[in-house]
Order: structure tokens, then C-alpha cells, then sequence
């Protein structure tokens, strides 16, 4: 929704000087303050919510809709095999430190995501890569091990942004990328600064200067957003507070849908949960509409899966796991422990993990399993549930788009392990048929579901609530970012 | 008796009385979720109305107010019974070296910010209820200790201890036979607003989550919750914080009718 009368009207603005009433700088909030500035060598989402598209960009991009667009690649062509992948670069595309963007930045850029010492979260979307030339400044020609019709996709990622030789050594501190807004200053606990970059090669964004706030607490989220400090809130960590700001008209509120699986995630690698039985039992006594109205006032959509549903591939197998508290108390009795067990519940600081575990917590009472609640905050989730894998439950959203394959990953922090479903993901990656891809995606939905990996809560929705005067914000979060690009200010 | 006295006696009866009878009996069960009944104003069914998973909140501020009482009560307790001895102790060994170590560890005690150190217990044992009850009553010590030896101090030079002392009692046997029971009015008076203050701080506690966990009710967290939801339902924050409040004002209430009625001098000056 790009509204380039706007950015001359900003253009106008700043010729006319300050003084002309026309706004050009946005104040926006988010929940999560970054931990540093790679969205090549870190898990964190908090990164790409401020980077993404606006200081980095990869070669191929994620659209508002979650499409496929051309990035920093002008048009890419695949040879017959399905082997070679050919990118047409951009001309004129340079870095914030003013050097150009060329073909040897991307095969640097490739080569250290992919190498054996990279720190990049994501390694698994550069796996099939077996080389990558630039023949000349221009072209960059990427050859698989093996076909992958999902490349351009993975290429899409955060963490496959095109990151500059030159500027890499202080990147977690001061970012330098080829996006049309350049990092500015971090005052670290409270706000990243980013300013329009004059040379960006394409259609100049309407603001001038941007400042993403952190504001963790949601009183204080509501009080910010009440006062109109903030111009912006993108993913309102209060949903009871939405039917406010909808009734008030200085306000607008979008509502849009996620990559997010919110799941009750069992550590199948630890008894009791390494048993299908007790694991079934959970997925019953869960009563996903009542987490939903309870914890997110009726934000979120159930799921059956580990999948989106907006997504075409989406099956709904919410039959696989009903919410039936009698067949729970059977299936644990089946499985020797008719007098139910007791197991940790350990939740990060999101609302939809704090209150859905108090609910969840009550669920499984229910049927006889009593749940240690402990709230822990981010780093100590990481350090503990995530890398330490000392949990029984947890309550996670993984806002990751497609990533159904980290269940192919028995490390992975829930451990499934069943070399039936990383059969089918090798499967997958190599079948570049729609079709056939559609039908593998099934599969594996339904191996999952029927497994009860997890049990599968709903996806989380993204509340935005906005000036009323502002336009383009992203309305759904096909991945994790804030694209500031096509937003501007309406008279 | 004083109208402070009975007002805060009925306020502390109130809130004791509640929390007694919350073992035996509760409106509904606290831990019983009704998400479709969720945030009502208080009517006929729900006296003080719902909170935001549908509970009934008269039952959650009973309960809640046995988790209040039994961590500020045992709180206390540490306090008087390691502050107390110490203080008296200090006093029979006066201007020793003993009694400036244990006066000095009490200054140190005192002059940490008793929030910050409480945080830092619940952060390396995790937060629940009893590391709450430790980290206020290691900070009840030193009120204890520099109150009794402060009051035993000038006992010591009085006539009856003096004879006590020719008669050969030791120093301990003093303490505890002739000091203590010459400081029990004050201990008691001082007891009651360390309780209040214990209240309090166990609200504090679990209202930035360091508290007793959930599911079990406490009223700081359910401050905490409330939070976002005071322009959509008011009464899930007023409810807890009323009962905050009258407790605490009970408590002083009480503590200070207690004074007046126990403390010799001012009963003096009244008459």
C-alpha cells in the first residue's frame, strides 16, 4: 500500500521547513528490545521487528501478504535441473557507509551464514547450498546439492539479509545495511533511532526519521499509547485494552494473523511425556477456546497443528485432539498413571504464555495432572527451557513462518524424534512440485498431530493500534518486521 | 478501650476471620475456572464479582487473605524470635565488643533496601511464598533487635536488676526472667505494625511476581492482573486493593490502640 503522493507531500514538508504541519518522523513501540543488532547471528525475532526492511534487506523479500518478492535480486532464474540459481542484482544499491552492494557481499554474506563456525539461528535454509559464484559484480549464481524449490523463500529470512564485509565487526552495535531508512543511535533500554537514507536505490519511504520504543509493560503500553507518546504500537500486548482504543477515534486497530503457533509444547525427551499416551491425554484436557477468550479476550484462531492457517497447505486436525476431559483421564490411566503426575509448566512473559498457562494449568488439574508454574523471563526461558531443556511444560509461540521442520530436528528444544517425519522433510526440501509439496506438507501436519508432539493451542493474532492518521502499516506479520517503507502519515 | 482499638480490632477480625473460615469454606473454589463468566461486576451470584478467568473473587481475597497472614505472621515471627534474643543479648553485654558486632550487623541489615535483596533471594531460589517469608523476615530482624536492646538498655541500671544481679542471677536469666517481660508491651505494640508492614510487603512481593505462585491466591498478583483491566472492569482492581488497604489500616489501628492501652505512661497522661 505504497502512497508515493505522500512522500512528495513529505517532500513538500521539508522544503517548506518545519514549520509546515505535515509530519514525517514516526514514533513506533514494540515489547521486545532487541539484544543486539545481527539478524544474522541470533534467534531473537526482537531484531527483525526493527531491522527487517528497513536497514536490511536479503535478495529476495517477504510481502505485506507473505508473497515472494523481489529483494535486493531483481529476477532470479533456476536452471532445468533445478540446481542452479541465477540473481540478477540491482544496480546502484550501496551500503549505509556509502560503499556499493555487489555480488561479492552476497557470496560473503552466503558463505559466512553457512559456514561450519556460523552463529546464524537458522542454518537449515542455507543447508542445500553447495557453492556461490559471482561471475560478475552484478550475478550471483547459487548451486544446490540438491534441488530446493524453496530458495527464493528461504532466502526471504531475516537472517539471509545481505550483510557487508567491511562493516561486520561492529554490526550487533551499529548495523550497516542497504535498506532505505540507516541505523541512527541505540540508547540501549529504551529506543533505536533510524533516519531516511538519502541514496537508497529505490522509491524513497515517506517518513524522514523513525524511533522504535521498547515498552515491555503493558500498563505502561497503554499509558504511552493513551498520552500519544507513541504514534504506534505493533503487537499491543494487552488485548483487553483493544475495544478502548477501537471506541476512541483518535485511534485505529488492526487485527492480523501470524506465523505464530502458540503450543503447549512436552519435552518428549523426558518421562512422562516421551509417552504417546500421556502426550494425548494433555492435547485432550486442553480446552483451546476457553485459552483463547481467557488469555487473549478472543484474539487467535485454534489450530489442530503445527501449521497457519491462512496458510493453503493448512489442514484442520483439531479432530485429533478434541477437547474431551474423559478420554484425557482414560488415556492417562492407560498409560499407568491413573492418579495423574505432577510436572513443571515453565512460561515466558508474553500474555498469551502467562495467563495461558494459568488457564492450561487449571485444565490439566482437571484431569488430574498438577502443573509447578514458573514464570521466567526471556533469557532465563532461553537458558533453562529452550537450550537446557529442563522442562516438562512450556507455552511458546513460534513465530517463524513455515517451520514445521523443526520437528524434523531431534535436538530441537520439545525432542521429538522420529526419523519417519525427517524422512519426509529431506523429502520435502527436494520436491519442488507444488503439488507433491502440498500433498508432503499433509503428511506431515497430520504424522504431527496424530504423534501429539504438542499440544497445539492457536495462532497467535497481532494486534496493532496506530494513530488514526497513519497508513501502510503491516496489518499481519507473515514474518517478524515492522515495515516502515510504505508508511505515511495522511493529511 | 479506645474507638482506634475497636475499629481496628473489627478490621483484624474481619480479614482473620475470613482467611479461617476460607480453609472450611469458600463461596466457590478458587481454583475453578468459568472463562465464559469471566470479569462480572459484582452481583447476587458473585459478591465482589469475577476476575478475568472467571473466578469468584470473594473466595480468591479469602484465600488470598491466609496467604497475606501466614507469610507477614511467620515473617514477623523470624524477626521477633532472632531480632529479640540479639537486642537482649546486646543489652547485657553493653558497649562490649559483642554488642557493637551485633549492633553493626544490624545496621548493616538495615541499610540494604529491603525490596532489592528480597528480589535478589526469589531470583537465585526462585520466587514462591516461603523465600517471600524469608527474604521479609530477615529484614524484621534488626527492627526487633535495636527496639529491645534500645528499651533494655536502661533497664539494666535499675534497682531491681541491680538486685537481682547481687542475688547472683546471670546475665541470660536476667534477660529473660526480669527485660522481657518489662519490654512485651512494646514487643507486641511493634509486632503489630511490623505485621501491617509484612502485609504489605508480601502485596509488593507478589505483585511484581515474586510472591506465592499460581494457582494459589494472593492479593499482590491479583493487583498485578488487574492492572490492564481497570477501565473494563474497575472492580477487579478495587477489590484486592480495598483489602489491602484495610488490612494494613487494621493492623496500625490496632497496633496503636494497643499502645495507648499498654503503655503505662500514656495511660498516665490520659488520666
Amino acid at each position: 500500500m505504497r502512497r508515493p503522493f505522500l512522500s512528495l507531500a513529505a517532500a513538500a514538508a521539508l522544503v517548506a521547513g518545519p514549520a509546515a504541519a505535515q509530519q514525517s518522523d514516526l514514533t513506533i513501540a514494540l515489547q521486545l528490545e532487541p539484544p543486539h543488532l545481527d539478524p544474522t547471528s541470533a534467534a531473537a525475532g526482537a531484531i527483525d521487528s526493527v531491522l527487517y526492511a528497513n536497514v536490511f534487506e536479503g535478495l529476495t523479500r517477504f510481502g505485506a501478504d507473505g508473497g515472494i518478492l523481489p529483494g535486493l535480486a531483481e529476477r532470479w532464474e533456476v536452471s532445468d535441473d533445478g540446481l542452479t540459481y541465477t540473481f540478477d542484482l540491482r544496480d546502484g544499491v550501496t551500503f549505509h557507509d556509502g560503499t556499493a552492494m555487489n555480488a561479492e557481499d552476497v557470496k560473503f554474506t552466503l558463505d559466512r551464514a553457512r559456514a561450519e563456525d556460523s552463529a546464524n539461528a537458522q542454518k537449515a535454509l542455507f543447508e542445500d547450498i553447495a557453492e556461490v559464484t559471482a561471475p560478475d559484480p552484478q550475478t550471483v549464481r547459487i548451486t544446490l546439492s540438491q534441488p530446493n524449490g524453496a530458495l527464493p523463500f528461504n532466502l526471504a529470512w531475516g537472517d539471509a539479509v545481505i550483510v557487508a564485509p567491511e562493516s561486520i565487526d561492529a554490526i550487533k552495535q551499529a548495523p550497516v545495511g542497504t535498506g532505505p531508512f540507516r541505523f541512527e543511535e541505540w540508547v540501549q533500554g529504551d529506543r533505536i533511532e533510524l533516519a531516511r537514507y538519502a541514496d537508497y536505490w529505490g522509491e524513497a519511504p515517506a517518513l524522514e526519521a523513525a524511533t522504535f520504543k521498547f515498552i515491555s509493560d503493558p500498563t505502561a503500553a497503554f499509558a504511552a499509547m493513551m498520552a500519544q507518546d507513541i504514534d504506534a504500537f505493533a503487537g499491543y500486548p494487552a488485548p483487553e485494552n483493544l475495544p478502548q482504543f477501537e471506541a476512541d477515534p483518535r485511534f485505529q486497530v488492526l487485527v492480523g494473523s501470524t506465523e505464530g503457533e502458540t503450543i503447549l509444547a512436552m519435552n518428549n525427551g523426558q518421562p512422562p511425556f516421551d509417552n504417546a499416551l500421556v502426550r494425548a491425554a494433555v492435547a485432550h484436557a486442553i480446552n483451546r477456546q476457553d485459552i483463547i477468550d481467557g488469555a487473549m479476550f478472543g484474539l487467535g484462531t485454534p489450530i489442530g497443528t503445527h501449521f497457519a492457517p491462512h496458510n493453503p497447505d493448512y489442514l484442520d486436525l483439531m479432530d485429533f485432539s478434541p477437547f474431551d476431559p474423559e478420554k484425557a483421564r482414560a488415556l492417562l490411566a492407560e498409560a499407568g498413571f491413573a492418579d495423574g503426575f505432577t510436572t513443571t509448566l515453565k512460561l515466558p512473559p508474553p500474555s498469551y504464555a502467562r495467563r495461558g498457562g494459568e488457564i492450561v494449568g487449571a485444565q490439566l488439574r482437571a484431569v488430574g495432572i498438577e502443573t509447578e508454574i514458573t514464570n521466567l523471563e526471556w533469557a532465563q526461558w532461553l537458558e533453562e527451557v529452550f537450550r537446557g531443556k529442563d522442562f516438562g511444560l512450556t507455552i511458546v509461540s513460534h513465530t517463524e513462518p513455515a517451520d514445521i521442520n523443526i520437528y524434523a530436528r531431534p535436538d530441537y528444544y520439545f525432542q521429538y524424534d522420529n526419523p519417519d517425519f525427517q524422512a519426509l522433510m529431506k523429502e520435502l526440501s527436494a520436491t519442488s512440485d507444488m503439488a507433491a509439496r502440498t500433498e508432503l506438507l499433509h503428511q506431515a501436519q497430520r504424522m504431527i498431530a496424530e504423534d501429539h508432539v504438542n499440544a497445539y493451542l492457536f495462532q497467535l493474532a497481532f494486534p496493532t493500534v496506530a494513530d488514526a492518521r497513519l497508513r501502510g502499516l503491516w496489518e499481519n506479520q507473515p514474518t517478524q518486521a515492522t515495515d516502515l517503507t510504505g508508511v505515511s502519515w495522511a493529511e | 478501650m479506645s474507638r482506634t482499638l475497636i475499629l481496628g480490632l473489627a478490621l483484624t477480625a474481619l480479614f482473620v476471620g475470613a482467611a479461617l473460615l476460607s480453609f472450611v469454606w469458600t463461596p466457590y473454589d478458587v481454583e475453578t475456572m468459568s472463562i465464559a463468566q469471566r470479569l462480572r461486576p459484582p452481583d447476587a451470584d458473585h459478591l465482589l464479582g469475577t476476575d478475568h478467568f472467571g473466578r469468584d473473587i470473594l473466595s480468591m481475597i479469602m484465600v488470598g487473605a491466609r496467604t497475606s497472614i501466614a507469610v507477614a505472621l511467620v515473617a514477623v515471627g523470624i524477626g521477633m524470635g532472632l531480632g529479640v534474643p540479639l537486642g537482649l543479648w546486646a543489652a547485657a553485654r553493653r558497649s562490649g565488643w559483642l554488642d557493637e558486632a551485633i549492633m553493626r550487623f544490624n545496621d548493616l541489615v538495615f541499610a540494604f533496601p529491603s525490596l532489592v535483596i528480597a528480589i535478589l533471594i526469589t531470583a537465585v531460589f526462585g520466587p514462591s511464598a516461603v523465600n517471600a517469608i524469608i527474604a521479609i523476615g530477615i529484614f524484621n530482624i534488626p527492627v526487633f533487635a535495636r527496639l529491645a536492646r534500645g528499651a533494655a538498655l536502661p533497664l539494666w541500671t535499675r534497682d531491681f536488676i541491680l538486685a537481682a544481679r547481687v542475688a547472683g542471677k546471670s546475665g541470660l536469666r536476667i534477660s529473660a526472667e526480669h527485660i522481657l517481660p518489662n519490654l512485651a508491651n512494646l514487643l507486641i505494640v511493634q509486632g503489630t505494625i511490623q505485621f501491617s508492614l509484612g502485609i504489605l510487603a508480601e502485596a509488593g512481593l507478589s505483585y511484581v511476581g515474586l510472591g506465592a505462585q499460581p494457582p494459589v491466591p494472593s492479593w499482590g498478583r491479583m493487583l498485578a492482573d488487574a492492572q490492564t483491566m481497570v477501565a473494563l472492569a474497575p472492580h477487579v482492581a478495587v477489590v484486592p486493593g480495598l483489602a489491602i488497604v484495610g488490612m494494613v489500616l487494621g493492623l496500625n489501628l490496632l497496633g496503636d490502640g494497643l499502645r495507648d492501652l499498654l503503655d503505662p505512661k500514656l495511660r498516665v497522661l490520659r488520666t
